[in-house]
């Protein structure tokens, strides 16, 4: 059967195959509601614990640090949300180029009386360090600004944002879904910066959808999002999701075993895939800024991203235009927008995003077909012009 | 026979061999994320999602476009409690009614509301755990905004009269929900017919995976909830976030064997759950808790008195079963629910949830009427207050001395 190449590892992650075998025994022999006092529970209760024990070494945070939720969306949910609720409101700061599962619970916020400020990047998606400066003097109770980026692979320096934020006494959070296995993490390095809470996602790092974790210093005082039942240290109820947990734990811990090897090789290939876009005359986004070595962020002078992408999945590569959890919303990228893009070059977006699995022979595939596809496309608008 | 012999289905079911094996491609070739647009992967995960919430809806009666995945059960009771209450707090009122058996994801979230400024009735139910149809009516107010009763029980397996009270809720204008997550495949479920404006689920303890959920949210007349989770707008911006593909898939596919294979199921089941009663009924000083006719047929909750309840489940370790509801066992209250149909606290202590299931054999059965009978035996002869019993005093009138 004729497969096509995956290079949209941002959206999602093929499932590694350790973690799949490690994930069955918990759906069908094992499966105890961690919850109950029997054999059966106490079982799902031990490997529930051990997997939090995996992630916490692979982040190196503490296993009691870990709180674990149905998916990222849902942990930048509960820290906004939870914390925001613990305290009186005030001013809530959040990057321009954020997840929308961390700029829609601040819009929620500022229906409660919070005030909302969008903090400004450059034009390489970097947060603008002097509209930082100025939002911390208002000292913001809250601030979430994510280690990486989905769509331009943009990595903040969030140990020295947080840092510059210890005197504002805010509690800060990242969104380090990204990150998990493209970049080491160092929750107690962070957490010494001033960094308070962190989220993680499993599928986004080789593990399975359905599982996630915010990763929170014990000070941050949170409102749980579900209630009933006090699972979680009373911070997120509802029986665990044993199976995913589980792939969770070895997805996190093979990430980390891996992730200076991969990285190299995901670099080696982005500078092969990026030399190639250059010379098809693409513009490659953000590349004045450090970035992920999986991610390019691309466009075409007069190429429609959405039209591009369509047109390469029937020649056999996945990509995306925009980022997927908002693919649905035609409307132009909003962190090129926050980058100053002009609208008309941020229509012909397209994202490639590497993962293990890729090899250097689908780059150089992927470069032909896009010299094909972009020629193609790039003479019908010489002709309507 | 493999001991300890899982009698605990409420709690958690495996999930069926026939659902794991279609869960199991999307863990791996057909990884996608449902929510890209871009790609066949992508496609083909949507496609999954999209057929899975058809099996959902066909279980109950529900249009496809009526279903929002959810991570589970109590994330289903959460949104349409919290949503529900919030979305039509300003133009109903900001009383709400609800059961003093329900699961703790209702009564946590009733509660967590109560701090928000809304009043709660928390409403008794009957000696049989059922609730009194006069009762709930005399209990809506015109601020009553929303009501919200548990269709089967999780620790009793009785089965409230939601037809009757969805007929009252409508008629007066109140919103109600239906915590469905212990009745799928259990009793037969008809949106279609009964009025019902929400209803929580969870495939976990209908032989699917843990979690997923959904929540039934009725277009006709439409409900609208606020959003408890906000992000990319996935679910009609009813709930953000990743769908989990694989978990959803199984969903359905445990909803689908549910509907084929429900009435048979209950049949054999049934007969287990009454030879199993037949058993423990003869032995003096057993009884049974929570409505028998009106109950599920996989459920048996039996109080053994005099009996210490933790060294009864010492006793029976081959037994993977419940005392109390699953999700509260950590905490040694006596048990909520039995409390609240008039059961003191000895009794409730001292009460076993057997939960009956798809795998469950008759050779296991037996096994266990054998071992009930011989360990409670042994554990009355050890008991100074049996034999009180046994000598005809009753313990009730006993002054009892602290040293």
């Amino acid at each position: 059967m004729f497969r096509p190449a995956y290079l949209d590892h941002n959206a999602t992650t093929p499932l590694d195959p350790a973690v799949l075998t490690a994930m069955l025994p918990w759906l069908e022999s094992q499966f105890g509601n961690a919850s109950s006092r029997h054999e059966f529970g106490r079982a799902a209760r031990r490997a529930v614990d051990e997997a939090r024990q995996q992630i916490a070494a692979a982040v190196n945070a503490h296993p009691t640090e870990i709180v674990f939720t149905s998916g990222g969306s849902e942990a930048n949910n509960l820290f906004l949300k939870g914390a925001a609720a613990s305290l009186k409101p005030g001013l809530i700061a959040v990057g321009a180029t954020e997840h929308p599962c961390v700029l829609k619970p601040a819009v929620q916020l500022a229906g409660q009386g919070w005030q909302v400020r969008q903090l400004a990047v450059d034009g390489a998606g970097r947060l603008d360090l002097a509209d930082y400066a100025e939002a911390l003097l208002v000292k913001p109770k809250l601030i979430s600004v994510m280690t990486a980026n989905n769509e331009t692979g943009v990595v903040q320096d969030v140990a020295a944002l947080a840092s510059a934020a210890k005197a504002a006494g805010g509690w800060f959070h990242t969104d380090a879904v990204q990150v998990l296995g493209k970049l080491p993490i160092d929750f107690r390095v962070l957490n010494a910066s001033g960094v308070h809470a962190m989220t993680l996602s499993a599928h986004k790092a080789g593990g399975p959808k359905g599982a996630a974790a915010l990763v929170l210093d014990k000070r941050v005082e949170l409102q749980p999002l579900i209630a009933g039942g006090g699972h979680e240290r009373g911070l997120r109820s509802g029986t665990e999701n044993v199976p995913a947990i589980v792939g969770f734990g070895i997805a996190a811990e093979l990430a980390a075993q891996r992730v200076a090897e991969l990285s190299l090789r995901l670099r080696a290939m982005q500078v092969k895939l990026e030399s190639g876009l250059v010379t098809l005359g693409a513009r490659i986004f953000a590349t004045e800024a450090s970035r992920l070595a999986n991610t390019s962020y691309f466009a075409f002078p007069d190429i429609d991203g959405e039209t591009l992408v369509g047109k390469l999945d029937r020649e056999g590569f996945a990509v995306a235009s925009g980022a997927a959890c908002s693919s649905a919303n035609p409307e132009p990228s909003h962190v090129l927008r926050a980058m100053g893009v002009a609208p008309e070059i941020a229509r012909g977006a397209v994202r490639v995003s590497l993962g293990a699995g890729n090899t250097e022979t689908e780059i150089n595939q992927f470069i032909n077909a896009l010299q094909l596809t972009v020629g193609r496309l790039q003479g019908l608008t010489a002709i309507a012009v | 026979m493999k001991l300890p012999i899982y009698l605990d289905y409420s709690a958690t079911t495996p999930v069926d061999p026939r659902v794991a094996e279609k869960m199991i491609p999307y863990l791996c070739e057909h990884f996608g994320n449902p929510a890209s647009r871009s790609h066949s992967f992508g496609w083909v995960a949507d496609a999954a999602v999209e057929e899975a919430r058809e099996q959902v809806a066909d279980l109950v009666g529900a249009d496809p476009k009526e279903i929002v995945w959810t991570s589970g059960a109590t994330e289903s009771n959460n949104l349409a409690i919290k949503g529900a209450a919030n979305f039509y707090a300003g133009t109903k009122g900001k009383h709400i009614i609800t059961v003093k058996t329900e699961h703790k994801a209702v009564l946590d979230t009733v509660r967590e509301l109560e701090r928000q400024g809304f009043e709660a009735t928390y409403l008794d139910v009957q000696e049989n755990g059922l609730l009194d149809i006069e009762v709930f009516k005399a209990a809506i107010r015109p601020d009553t905004v929303l009501a919200s009763v548990m269709f089967v029980n999780n620790e009793v397996g009785v089965i409230q009269p939601i037809a009757e009270l969805g007929e009252i809720c409508r008629e007066k204008g109140v919103i109600f929900h239906v915590d469905a997550a212990q009745a799928t495949g259990k009793v037969d479920i008809d949106l279609s017919k009964l009025k019902v404006d929400l209803m929580s689920f969870c495939a976990h303890k209908t032989y699917g995976p843990k979690g997923i959920g959904a929540l039934y949210v009725r277009r006709k007349p439409r409900i609208r909830l606020e959003a408890q989770m906000h992000g990319g707008g996935h679910e009609r911006g009813f709930r953000s976030g990743t769908l989990p593909t694989h978990q959803i898939v199984g969903m359905g596919e445990c909803f689908r064997l549910a509907k084929e294979e429900m009435a048979e199921e209950n049949k054999r089941v049934g007969a287990l759950r009454d030879r199993l009663l037949k058993g423990l009924q003869d032995m003096e000083e057993t009884f049974v808790n929570g409505d028998l006719e009106h109950r599920v047929a996989h459920n048996l909750n039996i109080s053994f008195a005099y009996v210490e309840g933790e060294s009864m489940i010492m006793a029976i370790k081959d037994l993977a079963v419940s005392s109390g509801s699953a999700c509260t066992s950590a905490s040694l209250e006596p048990s909520y629910v039995l409390r609240a149909l008039g059961r003191n606290d000895e009794l409730a202590h001292s009460s076993i949830r057997f939960s009956i299931g798809r795998f469950t054999t008759q050779e296991e059965i037996d096994y266990a009427i054998n071992l009930l009978k011989a360990k409670v035996g042994k554990l009355r002869e050890l008991s100074p207050l049996w034999e009180m019993f046994k000598d005809g005093i009753d313990l009730s009138t006993v002054q009892w001395a602290a040293h």
